[in-house]
């Protein structure tokens, strides 16, 4: 294998794994440093740097980041990442003027956001700072987007949603609420904007058109209206026996919430078996402990109607067959099953929908109705208008939609000021030495054994009561403060410099997870199987040093399971390893207005 | 050394052996040793050896004397048995445990000081009697503890750290033990542990007295450019001649050996070593040609490595006969027989007398 080329960005932070598959970067064990250090504020400032609404991910974010946080693979159970997240926002200070400030006077350039969901809103916080005015059409009568109609308020809270909203609003967003744009050629011709983006969602729920949909209309709900009427009052009640078909995010959300309007039995009605679940685990869990009952291997075949009335479904009861990987190979019909209901609500899925969209303007779409939409630039077929959320790729989730709003955010700016858009800051890594002394390292680099803790519930009695009683009641100081040591500090990386290394075998010896071997080069597959344990996840790269001074050996190592104690470098006579924390710098529009003001030509 | 401890934490998917123990569940107390000391990958080495061969903890008997080799028996399988003796007098105490109980495994780790200085004539009687057990020298040339001064090892012409130049000619323990008549002599580098650790695991299972004298630089002390036994120099003057392959009795000696290469030694319990020459002049067996090739090799400053001598159950020259076989000591520990076997009473007493008499 050829040396590994650690200067390029990439390397380090993917050693950090659950910064890499955050899809904002978030610079997660520096936050959880600073919360182990009870500087809630400043951990949330982190946070919020890459990730904007802290608060209401720590609640419920899809966390992308925990199922790769190398906790899980070093022992059972990854950091609890996203619940930490939460305790540094409900703990933090006032940040009144820790957020940039916003200029008085403006740079002339007017933005049109379409939607106030969390993508517009991210566009309009990286851009107000820098001297934009942003307009935020809104359709409702509140902002927050799906945050607000599709997140029931005992998952969320709606003070944290409009705390967080408030924040950005407050840099002086002119938002217009029940404002619903009915025509983008009308806004484009008459708007005066310099730019338009589009972050208004995929609100519309797929139906499922079996036999007796239409007379079962009055008892049949599309899974995010009926949220969403449930979000503004308009619904309170619901029967007494529920089936939801689906088995995603949104279905768990449906199940809990009928639970609260007065359901007595829910069951949740899966086609496939459990491994095929679009639902997160931890979502399930929580159906689950409220007695919500997922009944799989069911396929929806027809509404039944008695009397002009909806009285239940009929489903296919479904057997697959399975390979070694967990792939179906068969399926079979086995029989049919008759469920009694009252009320069903349809959770499979959601699409984009752009009737307002006239098909001349130039932003294609494609035969999905779906726009064609770079996926660096987020911009459309037409200049000066972009896409983010949703409303670009399809349904994913907060996170993600964050990301393209700062993606966008970048795009916009070029474009106002002229430059080409395509022609983005690179990422980068800086690195710097955690030695202190001779047995001082400027991190905790002890490993804590304790296993996750587990967030606390408001009791099965409880929290039934009324809607909007947040179940989750937030880890409390003692959980807080075990589970932060359970966070490797990933980003403490292992440097080496083969020049320096006498090949004394010292960090071989002494690393606890066996990931470092000195060996004779080879190819990567080869080398793999060669090492003190072989290296199985290719998922992760190898280092692979230079030839070593003495023997032209490499030293190889696997960061799989590295558990970044720096006994490597504590026992490294030259200093050959070194603990340096990396610091992942992921560009926003910010960093383009700087680069910008650097490039034009000083007048002295 | 470290003040940080080494986390308890292990790699999932790390191998068990036959007692369905991991590598690290041989490991010791953390060493205090300087950082790269070569001693800690001897150390490794014997975690490494220990746990191929599924020692059970409990039957291993560690042994040292003085100086910072001597601290290297903390250092590994913490679940054994240990005793650290007086400056040199560690064989004394391995041949009285031995006596009393031949069922153990012993491991004696000392270094040059302790070995060839002061405990010079116990090392040679050790030989002499032929005590079970697996010596290892960690030899570094230097008395690191006391900060470095030559030791009996150091080669003529080494330098000091501050200069000074070596002109006593040295003791080179393998010459010496081969002179003495031992049957397994053999010669490392802490930083060869494809070497070493097989060479460690064949040491265990000889019976009679193993030799491994390892070269084990003291990377505080003896580690600079001048030094003949820094890592670098080692690296550069260290002449591997036997590879020696340990083969447990249950696996067999499978075909990846070419003709003639490969000599395969067979020790009391059935295991095997597979000797394969890397120096064709060299025969591993033939105990004067072997003296007298490693003698010429260090006249021009070579270090031959490897399995150099063995002599495997006594069945080569004539039988050597290992301690226990000389003595009759019972097969059973002392310390498990009846009171009646271990003191026979007056009656019996006086009937040896009077076959003095």
């Amino acid at each position: 294998m050829d040396a590994t080329d650690t200067s390029h960005p990439d390397y380090y932070h993917r050693v950090v794994d659950c910064q890499w598959a955050c899809p904002a970067h978030t610079d997660v064990p520096e936050y959880i440093r600073l919360i182990a250090q009870g500087r809630f504020t400043e951990a949330y400032l982190v946070n919020r740097h890459s990730n904007v609404f802290p608060g209401i991910l720590g609640r419920v974010c899809d966390r992308p980041c925990e199922p790769a946080c190398r906790r899980g693979r070093v022992e059972a159970k990854p950091v609890a990442i996203c619940r930490l997240k939460r305790v540094a926002a409900d703990h933090r200070d006032g940040i009144t003027g820790k957020l940039p400030p916003i200029p008085k006077v403006k740079n002339g350039k007017r933005i049109a956001c379409i939607g106030a969901g969390c993508a517009s809103l991210t566009v309009a916080n990286d851009l107000m700072p820098l001297g934009y005015q942003v307009t935020i059409f809104e359709q409702y009568g509140e902002p927050g987007g799906l945050m607000r109609t599709n997140i029931p308020s005992f998952r969320l809270p709606q003070a944290v949603l409009e705390e967080e909203i408030r924040m950005i609003v407050d840099m002086g967003v002119d938002l217009r609420l029940g404002a619903p744009i009915d025509s983008m050629r009308e806004l484009l011709a008459t708007g005066g904007f310099d730019a338009v983006f589009v972050g208004s969602g995929a609100p519309k729920g797929k139906n499922l058109d079996l036999p007796g949909r239409a007379a079962a209309d009055a008892n049949v709900h599309i899974g995010i209206a009926w949220l969403e009427s449930v979000a503004f009052g308009h619904i309170e009640r619901i029967g007494e026996r529920v089936l939801i078909i689906g088995v995603g995010n949104t279905a768990m959300d449906c199940c809990r919430t009928s639970l609260r309007l007065g359901a007595k039995q829910v069951k949740v009605m899966a086609r496939k078996p459990r491994g095929f679940f679009k639902a997160s685990e931890w979502e399930l869990e929580d159906a689950e402990e409220e007695s919500v009952d997922i009944v799989v291997n069911r396929s929806p075949k027809a509404f039944v109607i008695e009397g002009g009335r909806l009285v239940g479904m009929t489903f296919e009861c479904m057997e697959y067959e399975l390979d070694g990987r967990g792939r179906i190979t068969a399926e079979r019909m086995t029989g049919e099953e008759f469920i009694p209901a009252d009320d069903v609500i349809l959770a499979i899925g959601q699409e984009n929908a752009f009737p307002w969209i006239e098909g001349d303007l130039g932003i294609e779409l494609d035969k999905w109705h779906v726009p064609v939409v770079d996926p660096v630039t987020y911009r459309s077929t037409r200049p000066g208008v972009f896409f983010g959320g949703d409303a670009a790729f399809g349904p994913k989730n907060i996170i993600w939609a964050v990301e393209h709003g700062h993606q966008a955010a970048i795009s916009i700016h070029k474009h106002c000021q002229g430059e080409p858009i395509a022609e983005r800051l690179p990422p980068g890594v800086n690195l710097q030495s955690r030695k202190m002394g001779m047995h001082e390292w400027s991190y905790s680099n002890d490993y804590a054994s304790v296993e996750r803790r587990l967030v606390p519930h408001v009791s099965l009695k409880e929290r039934f009561k009324k809607l909007n009683i947040e179940v989750e009641l937030g880890f409390t100081a003692e959980q807080a403060a075990q589970e932060v040591q359970r966070c490797l500090n990933c980003d403490v990386q292992t440097v080496f410099s083969a020049k320096l290394c006498i090949e004394c075998d010292a960090c071989l010896d002494i690393c606890p997870v066996d990931c470092l071997t000195i060996t004779a080069n080879g190819p990567e597959s080869e080398l793999r199987g060669r090492l003190k344990v072989p290296a199985r996840n290719l998922t992760q790269p190898l280092y692979v040093s230079g030839a070593l001074p003495q023997t032209a050996r490499v030293m190889v190592k696997d960061e799989d399971l590295c558990v970044h104690c720096g006994l490597c470098a504590e026992r490294c006579p030259t200093a050959a390893w070194d603990m340096q924390k990396s610091h992942v710098h992921w560009p926003h529009a910010e960093d383009e207005a700087q680069a910008l003001e650097a490039r034009k030509p000083k007048i002295a | 050394m470290t003040f940080i401890a080494k986390p308890k934490v292990v790699h999932p998917s790390l191998p068990r052996n036959a007692l369905g123990l991991v590598r690290r569940d041989y490991e010791g107390a953390l060493s205090t040793l300087c950082a790269g000391c070569g001693h800690d990958s001897v150390t490794a080495a014997i975690v490494e050896a220990c746990w191929r061969q599924s020692l059970e903890p409990q039957n291993v008997v560690k042994l040292s004397g003085i100086g910072c080799s001597s601290k290297t028996t903390a250092y590994f399988v913490s679940g054994g048995h240990g005793f650290n003796s007086v400056h040199g007098r560690m064989p004394s105490i391995a041949t009285g445990a031995n006596a009393a109980n031949r069922q153990l495994s012993y491991i004696g780790v000392s270094g040059d000081g302790d070995t060839l200085s002061i405990g010079l004539g116990q090392f040679c009687h050790a030989i002499r009697r032929n005590i079970d057990m697996l010596y290892i020298i960690e030899n570094n040339g230097v008395y690191g503890l006391t900060k470095g001064q030559f030791s009996a090892s150091a080669d003529v012409g080494t330098k000091a750290k501050k200069g000074e130049t070596n002109f006593q000619p040295p003791i080179d323990p393998v010459l010496l033990a081969m002179t003495l008549g031992a049957s397994f002599v053999a010669r490392s580098f802490s930083g060869d542990k494809e070497q070493l650790v097989p060479l460690i695991e064949a040491g265990l299972r000889h019976r009679g007295f193993a030799l491994i004298d390892v070269l084990s630089p003291c990377v505080t002390f003896n580690d600079h450019e001048g030094s003949t036994k820094s890592y670098a120099y080692t690296r550069e003057h260290y002449e591997p001649a036997v590879q020696a392959d340990f083969v447990p009795p249950e696996r067999e000696i499978t075909a990846e050996y070419g003709a003639g290469e490969a000599l395969a030694v067979t020790m009391h319990d059935g295991s095997r070593i597979v000797l394969r020459k890397l120096d064709a002049a060299y025969d591993p067996t033939d105990r004067s040609a072997a003296q007298a090739r490693v003698q010429e090799r260090l006249r021009s400053g070579e270090f031959l490595t490897g399995l150099l001598y063995v002599d495997s159950d006594g069945k080569v020259e004539g039988g050597r006969r290992e301690f226990h076989q000389v003595n009759g000591t019972p097969e059973e520990p002392l310390n498990s027989l009846p009171y009646e076997a271990l003191s026979p009473g007056s009656k019996d007493l006086a009937k040896l007398l009077a076959g003095y008499r």
